[in-house]
């Protein structure tokens, strides 16, 4: 504790929060994106609670129903499925998955490729060369591609999903990371710290990573948003989320077979996705233009 | 400068041969190819023999050499599937995802550039805040949803063009249009605020106040130097788009390298795959090779070590 407090000159820590918090104040973009992330996480959490039915429950006498149908007392507010699952249900609990391989994947991710960063920006020399061209390689990769054949080879499943989407996610970390990493590197107050005695673990995880956090957040602010696509672009294409569990990729890929006869299939789950990734591109945006007051000029 | 572009080819050199240890590391792990030639019933003598025909008793570095040197012949392998070869395959679908990807790629920077510029020019307008809007709806919306509900309405309910396939120019505007939309919000967005970040700067004041014409104060001073992080994006996504657009030409049942590559990987037709993929990737680090140099050129002020 004694060498961080005796430092000339301390990194800014809590401080550089202040102005996220302000810029949000003034921003009606910010409150639209929280309110809608909170909403569906919120709706995610008391999925059971909130579903007029349950989600798998087949009726196969009332199938494809349209929106606001009333049969037998119910009202269908979103109509019902090819096997006359209430839609509405199916939709509430399929937030779950989403919010699920969505934070996973970018929890995931970002741990990884800040990590790598990290090493690759503080040690430098032939770490970074070899990080580096690692992470070359991987944009270059067609990331759906790489993600189809692994998905291919270790077998469709939520778990293996947030791993391949964990995989294809991490270089954007680590780059930023590792830029941000080369500027911190030759401050003062790591001269100092340095100079002080202490080793490179301690200013790494004192004054390396604090100051990295704010970035990464805004990252991973954007990518949950591309996870949550990525994940149903990838049960679309028929390697993702088992047809089981109610997922809105898996509805849009039913609705898709029965486009000309019932459009609401597809219609309702792809835009519960728009309006989700929309929440999490307005929060980034926030967070960029408030860490970061030079990248937005908005 | 000449440092610097060899530098740069070392660079992609490097980059093509992890892509190419990382494509011979899938036949391995896809699959065993032996179980896929071979019936149900061989006995492990065929299988053993099969093993050593194909080269798969060798030690694995021995076997990535041999696969690289097939590679840079040409030589992908049969399709397992089609018994044609992989790479003919692939440079097949090359004319569909070419054509797809200029059409779409040419709509987006069509209505992506001028948007941009006209949403810097009258910053915090109607204009600025549609033009955001627009951006942001459009990175937010998943492709294949935007691609179902075009199909939904257009070729559906108002039957104006097919609802997939490829044919003339008719078939070409959903798809282009679709995929389009995501890669104009991208450009929209950096063209606004690349322009913004010159249309401050001193030299444009000046021209203003010599009296030069709002059109040529935009169109030579700003524009031109705003248009470098404009041109390194556009080149990215060219690249990204001929690799083949995976998702699009699969709801479109567009016949280019994307639909191929998806067939092949649920056929676990391993040659076609590793084509694809190291077609799709040499493409990528081509276009980023080009768009480095282009920028060398393009910004003399810029000196590379």
């Amino acid at each position: 504790m004694a060498v961080g407090s005796v430092l000339p000159e301390v990194p800014p820590r809590r401080s550089s929060w202040w102005p996220t918090w302000r810029a949000a104040r003034r921003d009606p973009g910010a409150w639209v994106g929280a309110v809608v992330l909170g909403s569906v996480v919120l709706v995610a959490w008391l999925a059971p609670h909130l579903a007029p039915m349950d989600p798998d429950a087949q009726d196969i006498i009332h199938r494809l129903l349209p929106p606001m149908a009333v049969r037998t007392g119910h009202r269908f507010w979103l109509g019902t499925d090819q096997l006359g699952r209430d839609l509405l249900s199916r939709v509430t609990f399929g937030s779950r998955i989403s919010l699920l391989v969505g934070f996973s994947a970018v929890a995931l991710s970002a741990a990884f490729g800040t990590t790598v960063g990290v090493l690759s920006g503080y040690f430098g020399r032939l770490w970074d060369d070899l990080l580096m061209r690692v992470t070359d390689v991987q944009l270059a990769f067609p990331s759906i591609l790489l993600s189809l054949a692994i998905v291919a080879i270790l077998g469709a499943g939520v778990r293996n999903l947030i791993a391949v989407l964990a995989i294809s996610g991490w270089v954007g970390y680590a780059r930023v990371t590792r830029s941000r990493v080369l500027g911190i590197r030759e401050r003062e107050y790591i001269e100092a710290a340095r100079a002080l005695g202490a080793r490179d673990q301690r200013i790494i995880f004192r004054h390396v990573v604090p100051n990295v956090l704010p970035s990464m957040l805004t990252i991973a602010s954007f990518s949950l948003g591309g996870m949550i696509t990525s994940e149903a672009a990838l049960t679309f294409l028929g390697l993702g989320i088992p047809s089981n569990i109610p997922s809105w990729g898996g509805m849009l890929t039913d609705g898709a077979q029965y486009l000309s006869v019932a459009w609401w299939l597809a219609t309702f789950p792809g835009a519960a996705i728009m309006l989700t990734v929309l929440a999490t591109n307005l929060i980034g945006d926030w967070l960029r233009d408030a860490l970061d007051p030079r990248a937005g000029a908005g | 400068m000449q440092r610097y572009v060899a530098r740069r080819l070392v660079q992609a050199v490097f980059v093509l041969v992890g892509i190419s240890v990382v494509a011979f590391a899938l036949t391995h792990v896809i699959g065993d190819p032996v179980v896929l030639l071979l019936p149900f019933q061989a006995s492990q003598a065929q299988v053993i023999a099969m093993q050593h025909m194909l080269g798969l008793d060798q030690p694995l570095p021995v076997q990535y050499l041999r696969f690289a040197r097939a590679v840079l012949h040409g030589d992908f392998g049969i399709s397992v599937r089609q018994n044609t070869p992989a790479l003919s395959l692939v440079l097949d679908r090359v004319p569909a995802t070419a054509e797809l990807a200029s059409a779409a790629l040419v709509i987006a920077v069509g209505v992506a550039v001028p948007l941009g510029i006209a949403a810097a020019l009258r910053r915090r307008t109607i204009i600025d805040r549609g033009a955001l809007l627009f951006s942001l709806v459009g990175q937010s919306m998943p492709t294949f949803w935007l691609g179902l509900q075009a199909i939904l309405v257009f070729g559906v309910v108002l039957r104006w063009f097919p609802t997939g396939g490829i044919g003339g120019l008719r078939h070409l505007v959903l798809p282009a249009v679709v995929l389009g939309v995501f890669s104009a919000a991208g450009i929209l967005r950096l063209t606004r605020s690349a322009m913004l970040d010159i249309i401050s700067e001193d030299y444009l004041r000046t021209a203003r106040a010599k009296g030069l014409r709002e059109v040529a104060v935009v169109g030579r001073h700003a524009l031109r130097n705003a248009s470098l992080p404009i041109v390194t994006w556009i080149g990215l996504e060219l690249g990204t788009l001929m690799g083949g657009a995976v998702v699009t030409e699969t709801v479109f049942a567009w016949p280019g390298m994307g639909r191929l590559a998806v067939q092949a990987i649920f056929a676990r037709d391993i040659p076609v795959v590793q084509a694809a993929v190291l077609f799709a990737a040499t493409i990528f680090v081509l276009a980023t090779l080009l768009t480095d140099l282009l920028y060398v050129w393009l910004d003399p002020r810029i000196h590379y070590s």
